[in-house]
């Protein structure tokens, strides 16, 4: 069974990280939070965000899901939550949700502290606590079955279907069968490919939500007036070679690989350890979807890219894999695992074992090319439930 | 999923396929040797026209209303008379799932 080590948290679950959060809950206070991440110890992360001033409820509970979510993550050791003290997101609330896991966690108000600067001084010396508390884990050998392995993809070219994604899907296959969990996401990028997820799933239970949630989307997308199956796949994409939707869907459903579909949750909610292969319903948006899945305890994440992408994470390593030899030479330093060797006749199995091995290797404390870089991004979505219930002839 | 490449210019993504996709900018004429592929009765099917990178090329015959396989699934279906060696896209092939084409209720 393929090991790796990592830092054992109170509540059983085990983090390839040993960071200190520093999670604002809202805009107004993400400036104040980055600024603190910034003073303190490298190992303190912060995640500015848009979101939490004033939102309708469905919306004020999933940042605060989201938020809560990131701060549980295994990867996170401590955690400092940052309010300005008139949000509808109060930092004690975040804190008593990131407290369950049994970790570290500090509040601090910028009205309460003085202002601004006064935060800053007293949030950084508050987070540098948090860090020289957490310093002392060590990491320990634990199991792949630990492992929940999110992965997204962005840039999308004619290679990503044919090697990167189904590379990674492979690497998925292989984590599955060893006991662990994978997470793909990005619910309209199922559309088109619906009924064979629908057809792979666990249980009658898991495909009518499965169903109803690819509904959901779409109807989301008419508010804004996109109707999702006429306008995929995309001019670019065609031009790419892709000739129909189900074409582009089945591209980017292979990176989730080919085990059973054991369950569906909402955006950040939390994913299963030992789960198998769940999805997350999540938006297309690159950062938000990543951003959801490592709210839910992913601890490492692999993004697949065509034409190419820099995007990484506060709290999670993000592995870059790409199926493009062209990218692969010109993004030499934003890039981790070189998928395009199937072009060259490589089997997908061998590439997929190379992901494989990415995974453990990163899982192991080795940084991938985001991390080197500080490269970091963090966004919540943002939904528009009154539009959405109304559409759906829900109340409200 | 396992993939065959053929010729080190074209991917087959499974055995039920009935295109492959070109891994290189390919001209009319050039041979592919398909002998190892299990759903073509031939061992090489010549590129009826240009097949630029990323694209499909048919590698069997499929009359209009056949069901076009990548990814051992079903991408689309023929909109026309394809001939292996002919370049498969949005003139000659058709979505099955584009809107108005899904039956009520189904999704």
């Amino acid at each position: 069974m393929p090991e790796f080590t990592g830092y054992r948290r109170d509540d059983g679950r085990i983090g390839v990280r040993n960071r200190v959060a520093v999670l604002p809950t809202s805009v107004t206070a993400s400036p104040i939070a980055e600024a603190i991440a910034a003073e303190a110890d490298a190992s303190v992360r912060a995640t500015p965000h848009q979101m939490g001033t004033s939102q309708p409820d469905r919306a004020r509970e999933q940042t605060e899901r989201t938020l809560a979510g990131t701060g549980r993550n295994p990867n996170v050791g401590a955690a400092l939550v940052v309010e300005l003290g008139t949000e509808t997101i109060a930092a004690d609330d975040v804190a008593d949700r990131i407290a369950r896991s049994g970790k570290p966690v500090e509040t601090l108000s910028i009205r309460a502290a003085g202002g601004t600067r006064a935060a800053v001084d007293r949030g950084a010396e508050v987070a540098a606590a948090l860090a020289d508390e957490i310093e002392e884990a060590r990491r320990e050998t634990a199991d792949a079955s630990e492992l929940v392995f999110a992965v997204e993809c962005g840039g999308s070219d004619a290679t990503s279907g044919i090697a990167a994604n189904p590379a990674v899907g492979e690497a998925c296959d292989r984590l599955v069968e060893d006991g662990g969990t994978a997470c793909f996401s990005e619910t309209p990028e199922f559309i088109g490919a619906e009924h064979i997820l629908a057809g792979r799933c666990a249980d009658d239970e898991v495909r009518e939500r499965l169903l109803e949630r690819v509904d959901v989307r779409e109807d989301m997308a008419a508010l804004m007036g996109v109707d999702m199956r006429g306008a995929q796949p995309s001019p670019g994409n065609q031009e790419g070679g892709l000739t129909t939707i189900e074409e582009k869907s089945l591209g980017a459903i292979s990176k989730g690989g080919t085990t059973p579909v054991r369950g569906i949750v909402d955006y950040a909610d939390d994913l299963p350890v030992g789960g198998g292969l769940v999805l997350m319903d999540t938006p297309g948006y690159d950062v938000e979807s990543v951003t959801g899945k490592v709210a839910g305890g992913a601890q490492v994440v692999a993004f697949t890219t065509g034409r190419g992408s820099t995007t990484g994470n506060p709290i999670a390593p993000v592995i870059k894999v790409t199926g493009n030899p062209g990218t692969w030479d010109e993004m030499a330093n934003n890039m981790d695992v070189n998928a395009s060797t199937v072009i060259e006749g490589d089997s997908l199995s061998t590439v997929g074992e190379r992901v494989y091995d990415a995974l453990l290797s990163v899982a192991d404390g080795k940084r991938t090319a985001a991390e080197r870089r500080r490269l970091e991004e963090f966004a919540i979505n943002e939904i528009q439930p009154n539009e959405l219930g109304e559409l759906r002839g829900e109340a409200i | 999923m396992k993939g065959a490449v053929i010729d080190e210019v074209a991917l087959v993504m499974t055995d039920d396929d009935t295109v492959a996709t070109a891994l290189a900018d390919l001209e009319a004429g050039r041979e592919l040797p398909v002998d190892g592929v299990d759903r073509c009765e031939r061992d090489s099917v010549t590129l009826r026209e240009d097949v630029p990178f990323g694209h499909k090329v048919a590698l069997t015959a499929m009359a209009s209303g056949d069901p076009v396989y990548k990814y051992g699934e079903v991408i689309g279906e023929a909109a026309a008379t394809i001939d292996p060696g002919e370049w498969v896209h949005t003139h000659n092939c058709e979505s099955r799932r584009g809107r108005g084409d899904v039956q009520e209720g189904e999704a």
